[in-house]
Formats: C-alpha cells, sequence, structure tokens
C-alpha cells in the first residue's frame, strides 16, 4: 500500500475552463506546497481534499490517503486534519474541552484527561485546560489548535495559509513546531499560501497556480 | 404552509358565492356580495381599512427611514436599539390598551395635566378613542409597527455596506440625512420590500386593534367580517365571506397601489439625486424623526407602565395623577382567570413555537448540509401567509373545518398559529445561522464528527442566543394571535388575547389592566430569559459575549 497522500489527475472547474490541475503524490513526511495569489482556488482544492467543495464547483480526478481512496467519502471519514488562518477553536468549549472533541472516542475519563493534558503540556502550555480559549495569545491558540487536530490521529494534514495571521517572530516558531510534529508523525502535509517564506521553509516539493 | 392559506381561501370564495352545504345553502349565487353591498356602512368601512393600512405604513416607514439616515451609529440610535425587543414583545392589543388609557380624555396624560393646565376637573367630552377617522387606530399601529420596520431596517443595513457610502457622501458635502437617503436608502429598501407589504396588510385588515381603538359605527371592514363570521345565524357567513373577499381584493388593491407609489419614488428620486442638492434642512429633519420615534416607543412604554397602576388602583378619580390607593384586589379577582388563560396561551405557544423553531432548524440545516440556496421567490413565499389578510382566509378556514366536521379547538388553534409563527422564526433565525462561519464545521468534521455532531455539540451551543430569541419571537408571535384563536377555536379557546380584547367594550380598567399586563409579561418573560441565559451559561466564554 502506498503511504501518503496522493493527488491523481485532480481538476477542478467552475462551469467553464479549469481552475486548477495538481497530479501529485505526497509522501510521509513530505511537505507539498501550493502557491499562488488569492483568488486562483487555493483553498477549493482543500475543500475538495476535505470533502466540502461547494456544489457550483465541478472536481475530476481522486484523492488517496494511505492507499484509500477519499473521493467520496464523508468529510469526517477522510482522516485528514486542516489547519486555518484562524484558530478557529470552538468558543463555547474549554481549552481542554477542544482538545478532548478531537481525541478519539473511548478510554476512561481520567485515561482521556491525562491525554489533553500531555498534549498541553507538549507545546507548553500545562495548566491551560479551564482556560477560556478567547483570552488565549494568538500563538497559544494556534498550538491549541495544532494539537486539537493531531489528537484526531489524522493521516494526512492540510494547511490553509495557517501562519498568514501571526506576526514575524511568532510565525517561524508556529512553523517549525507544525513542520515537527508532521515530520514526526510521518505525515504527508498539503500548504497552500502566498507567502514565499513559508514556502522555503517547507522545504518540499512548490506547485505554483495561476500563471 | 401554504396549505391551511389556500384552503382557506377555497373556504372563503364558496359561501361568498352562496354555497354553504353545511347550512342547508347552495349556489352559486351572487346574494352575498347584493347583501353586502346593501349594508350601509360599507363605504366608510373600506375607506377605513384603505386609510388606515396606508397612512400607518407610510408613517411608520417614513419615521424608521428618518430615523436611520440621521442617527444610525450614534449614542441615541443605539439606546432605540436596545429598546427594540421588549418594544416588540409588547402584544398589538395591550400596547393599543395602554394608548387608550394613555391619551383618552380621561387618560393618564389628560390627568397628568389636570386641572393644572386645563382646567379640566372632569373628563372633557372628545371623541379620541374610536374617533370615526380611525386616527387613533392608526397611531395604535403605527407605535407598534416602527419597532418592527426599524428591526428589519437594522438587519438589511448589515448587507448594504451603509456606513461607508455614508462616509463617502459626506465627504462630497452631503448632510448626513440626505447622503443616506441618496446612498443606502434604495439598497435597504429592496431587501425590506417583504416586510413592508406584510405591515401594509396587515394594518388593512387589523381587527383586535381595530376592536380597541377603532370606530364602532360602523366598525372597520374586518370587525365587521368577524361579527358576521361569529353571528349565531349561519346564513350571516355568506355575508362575512362576501366581505372577506371584498377585503382580500382591498389589500391587493393597496399592494398595487403602493407598489406605483414606489415607481414614483423611484423617478423622483433619481430626479432629486441629479439636482446634487446637499440637504440643507437635515439637521431638523433629524430632529423631527428622533421625536416622533421616541414618542412611539415612549407611547408603548408608558403604556405598559398605566396598564400596571390600573391593575393595582384602587379608586382613581379624575383629574387625580394617581390612585388613591394602590391594592391587590383587582388581582385577586382576576387572578384565577389570568391563571387559566395563561395556562392555555403558554401551553399553545409552547407547542407552535417550539414546533416552528425544530422546523425552521431543519430547513436552514438541510439548506447548509445539501448545499441548496432560497431564491428572492422562495422568501415570497415564505411572506405569503403573513400578505394575505387574516379576515380573508381564516374565516374560510373556519368554514371548511365546519364542513368537514372536525371539532374545533385547540390542536386546530395550534396548526393556524404556526402558519403565523413559523415565517417570523424562520426570519428572526435565518441570518445568523447562515453567519456562523462553516469553517467551523469543516474543522468539526476533519476531527471526525459526524454532520449530526456538528449541528449538535458546535453550531447549536455556538447559536445559542440567536436561537433562544427566535424561540422567544415565536412564543411572543403566538401570544398575541387574535383572530385565529377565536375563529378556529370557535370561541372555546380561551388566550389572555382573547380574553384582554373581549374586555374593551365593557370598559373595566382595571380587568383590562390585569389582563394587559399578564399579556405583555407572558411574551416579555421569554424574551428576557434569551438575553440572560446565554449571559449565564457562557458568562466564561468571551467569544460568544457578542454572537
Amino acid at each position: 500500500m502506498d503511504k501518503g497522500l496522493s493527488l491523481r489527475d485532480v481538476t477542478i472547474s467552475k462551469g467553464g475552463p479549469p481552475l486548477l490541475s495538481v497530479n501529485h503524490n505526497i509522501g510521509p513526511g513530505e511537505v507539498l506546497t501550493v502557491m499562488g495569489p488569492s483568488g486562483v482556488g487555493k483553498s477549493t482544492l482543500l475543500a475538495f481534499i476535505t470533502g466540502t467543495l461547494a456544489p457550483d464547483f465541478q472536481a475530476m480526478g481522486e484523492v488517496l490517503l494511505d492507499g484509500h481512496d477519499i473521493t467520496h467519502a464523508a468529510p469526517h471519514q477522510r482522516r485528514v486534519g486542516i489547519l486555518f488562518q484562524d484558530d478557529l477553536l470552538f468558543p463555547h468549549l474549554s481549552v481542554g474541552a477542544n482538545l478532548a472533541f478531537g481525541l478519539q472516542p473511548g478510554g476512561t475519563t481520567e485515561a482521556r484527561r491525562d491525554k489533553v493534558n500531555e498534549a498541553l503540556a507538549e507545546v507548553g502550555l500545562t495548566g491551560f485546560a479551564d482556560r477560556d480559549p478567547a483570552t488565549l495569545s494568538g500563538g497559544q491558540k494556534a498550538r491549541v489548535a495544532l494539537m486539537r487536530m493531531l489528537l484526531s490521529e489524522p493521516c494526512g494534514l492540510l494547511l490553509d495559509e495557517p501562519f498568514s495571521r501571526l506576526d514575524a517572530t511568532l510565525r517561524a516558531q508556529v512553523r517549525d513546531m507544525v513542520f515537527d510534529r508532521a515530520k514526526a508523525r510521518s505525515l504527508p502535509v498539503l500548504m497552500v499560501t502566498h507567502d514565499a517564506d513559508d514556502a522555503r521553509a517547507a522545504g518540499g516539493a512548490i506547485i505554483t497556480l495561476g500563471d | 404552509m401554504l396549505g391551511p392559506v389556500v384552503a382557506g381561501l377555497w373556504g372563503t370564495f364558496l359561501p361568498a358565492f352562496g354555497h354553504l352545504p353545511a347550512a342547508g345553502i347552495t349556489g352559486p349565487s351572487l346574494d352575498p356580495f347584493r347583501y353586502l353591498f346593501d349594508w350601509a356602512g360599507l363605504p366608510r368601512a373600506m375607506m377605513l381599512s384603505i386609510t388606515t393600512g396606508l397612512i400607518a405604513t407610510g408613517v411608520s416607514l417614513l419615521i424608521v427611514m428618518l430615523i436611520t439616515a440621521g442617527w444610525s451609529g450614534t449614542r441615541p440610535f443605539r439606546l432605540l436599539e436596545r429598546l427594540l425587543s421588549p418594544l416588540l414583545s409588547v402584544p398589538h392589543a395591550a400596547a393599543a390598551f395602554g394608548l387608550a388609557f394613555l391619551i383618552a380624555p380621561s387618560g393618564w396624560l389628560s390627568r397628568l395635566v389636570s386641572p393644572g393646565l386645563t382646567g379640566w376637573d372632569r373628563p372633557p367630552d372628545l371623541l379620541i378613542i374610536q374617533d370615526s377617522w380611525g386616527l387613533t387606530m392608526t397611531a395604535g399601529l403605527i407605535i407598534k409597527e416602527v419597532p418592527f420596520l426599524l428591526l428589519i431596517t437594522l438587519a438589511a443595513l448589515g448587507q448594504a455596506d451603509a456606513q461607508r457610502s455614508v462616509a463617502i457622501s459626506q465627504a462630497l458635502g452631503y448632510g448626513r440625512l440626505t447622503g443616506w437617503l441618496k446612498t443606502v436608502f434604495p439598497r435597504v429598501y429592496a431587501q425590506i420590500r417583504p416586510p413592508i407589504y406584510v405591515v401594509l396588510a396587515y394594518s388593512m385588515s387589523v381587527v383586535d386593534v381595530a376592536v380597541i381603538l377603532g370606530p364602532n359605527t360602523p366598525p372597520s371592514l374586518s370587525v365587521q367580517i368577524v361579527k358576521w363570521m361569529s353571528d349565531p345565524d349561519l346564513a350571516m357567513r355568506l355575508e362575512g365571506a362576501a366581505g372577506a373577499l371584498l377585503q382580500l381584493l382591498l389589500v391587493i388593491g393597496a399592494l398595487v397601489l403602493w407598489r406605483l407609489g414606489e415607481i414614483a419614488a423611484g423617478i423622483i428620486g433619481r430626479r432629486w439625486i441629479m439636482t446634487g442638492r446637499r440637504g440643507r434642512f437635515d439637521a431638523v429633519t433629524a430632529q423631527i424623526a428622533l421625536g416622533l420615534g421616541a414618542a412611539c416607543a415612549l407611547a408603548v412604554l408608558l403604556g405598559v407602565v398605566v396598564l400596571t397602576i390600573w391593575s393595582f388602583a384602587g379608586y382613581w378619580g379624575f383629574p387625580d395623577a394617581l390612585p388613591d390607593q394602590l391594592t391587590w384586589r383587582n388581582w385577586m379577582r382576576h387572578g384565577p382567570g389570568t391563571l387559566e388563560a395563561l395556562g392555555e396561551t403558554a401551553l399553545i405557544a409552547s407547542v407552535v413555537a417550539l414546533a416552528a423553531l425544530i422546523l425552521t432548524i431543519g430547513c436552514l440545516e438541510a439548506e447548509y448540509r445539501y448545499g441548496l440556496h432560497i431564491s428572492q421567490r422562495g422568501i415570497w413565499l415564505l411572506y405569503l401567509p403573513l400578505l394575505i389578510p387574516q379576515t380573508a382566509f381564516l374565516p374560510g378556514l373556519q368554514t371548511l373545518m365546519l364542513g368537514l366536521g372536525a371539532d374545533v379547538g385547540r390542536g386546530p388553534v395550534m396548526l393556524a398559529h404556526l402558519v403565523f409563527v413559523l415565517p417570523y422564526v424562520f426570519l428572526s433565525l435565518a441570518d445568523p445561522f447562515r453567519a456562523w462561519d462553516t469553517r467551523m464545521g469543516t474543522i468539526a468534521a476533519a476531527l471526525r464528527s459526524s454532520p449530526n455532531g456538528v449541528l449538535w455539540r458546535v453550531r447549536l451551543p455556538m447559536l445559542l442566543r440567536p436561537v433562544l430569541t427566535a424561540l422567544a419571537v415565536g412564543l411572543a408571535v403566538s401570544v398575541g394571535q387574535y383572530l385565529p384563536t377565536l375563529l378556529i377555536g370557535g370561541g372555546r379557546v380561551a388566550t389572555l388575547t382573547t380574553e384582554a380584547v373581549a374586555l374593551a367594550s365593557g370598559g373595566d380598567r382595571r380587568a383590562i389592566g390585569v389582563y394587559g399586563l399578564m399579556q405583555t409579561g407572558a411574551a416579555l418573560i421569554p424574551f428576557a430569559l434569551a438575553l440572560l441565559v446565554p449571559a449565564m451559561v457562557w458568562r466564561n466564554r468571551k467569544g460568544l459575549r457578542h454572537g
């Protein structure tokens, strides 16, 4: 079985000529960066992979994750994690409950709480479990969002301009953390961005759309 | 929801042409219309329907547009916004009673200035309430329609990019009010057109406000229709049905007239824009508009205050500003009756509002999951039950049910309420529901949460406040329903509203105070809870405090 995330002849259009076509194989621990100015359909590609493409788009091709064809799977059964430029922590849940939302079901309450605390400790946020996410700083929110996603044990990772809201110093720090975690778990990563620094830091193949 | 409307219209149509097998009368014949046109009060009743409808709608719209144009974004405007929910939730009947108790010759305002300013030591002999021109009735409608139209306008403003347009026109030297009217008004009006038509149709055919504030001899057409329909003589229903059909035609005619007025206003407006006038009277106009808006708000609020005073009043002789003593006696006497009516009201309202809420969430969630879009035409469909005058299809529905031998009572009343409650609940929840960031759904699905999980664990908790507000809107609309309860309930379903309106002719101000206050409370408390509960549940969640 092929490990990794494969896009096989993926073509997306909106009632006209194709907006984009991609044919690429992302191996475990590799990063593919998709670049291009805003409006060329970078996020549309991610929506196709997560299964949330708006119905006015037409898409062809296949998406394979670790050898499974997930092109037509329901969004919640795809095992594809995603991070957006906003942290999108659920505002009605505490930091700990946000992480528990990502954690797969099963295990005793104590075991689950331990896992949540472990995850918080891993990103230097020990003791934050009962906090209101709205009271966290930008960098802290980004770290919680990352750990929430990783706790759901995804097999692939999508990044939708994930660092563009962070200021320069924080940006490099969060970026390294995300890529390190992905490599450590051998996750294939697909990142869309319009920032050349992000692309360079990712260190993988680069596709540029909209030329 | 169109089913009952169409069925009701059919049930009006048949007897209007002399076909009512239940009463042993078969048609077709034109006799019902002949009798109708023989009624001496008809021209007057028709006139009343047209003038009250057009004036109430026109004046309310004018006040709301000028206030928004002159004041949106300022401190007085925000105060008015805060007052909106409580003002809206005061039922029409209670607001009408309150107004009557304020401005009647023996009302509170006259008491406050007598005999000091006026020298009156007995109520002056003036016909203010139930004046034959229907002016008080029109005023009663205006004080309730202004908050409604203001709410609708606020919702539309969000999508009209108003602030930047006004900033640009002010930079070009236009006054705030003129700039707003020339740049924002056309966009806003296009959005609020359906609710304006609803206000027009409603004002033309309202029954409860007309019974309380409108003239008696002759009454407005809709009141007369209800009289005919409740006559023990079944044959009178034919005349009532003919009247209902006439009422429907009048409303359609008025809507066409209004549409023509829109076109004319458009032509004049475009010319006005071409003149490039910057607006010299902006400041004065804005002041007047704010004064009128404040007067509307005060009329409703003071009305509730005076209802409260009357409900506790012992002896209260004329020109005294306050009663001699306050007492619980009125509440002791009418308490058991109001509690019974409250139970009935609460039961009907909760079932109906919950049903409407579930249907609405189901519709909106289906729209989200399957990527459906409701077109502009769909929106009109939603408004249709509110555009057809109640007096045109409710009597028909009642007649049909009578013909089918269906039992009148609580169940059918609930169904009839649902027809009117559902559109308001839908309109209240649709915008916040759609404004929810769908990336939250994508994230939750990526965290392996099923669609139902996303709805129950993420979307609805985040939308707790708008969901509860929509529920409160549904409850308030149901509490305020008069005609559906009266006609479909066959007089056997007694809610606070039907009981309160029934007191109108008796003129027992203490009883009216008690019932009116209970009615207001039944509509107001859910709104208060819709604000309080989310604030308490999410008191430690900053991200939801302004949601």
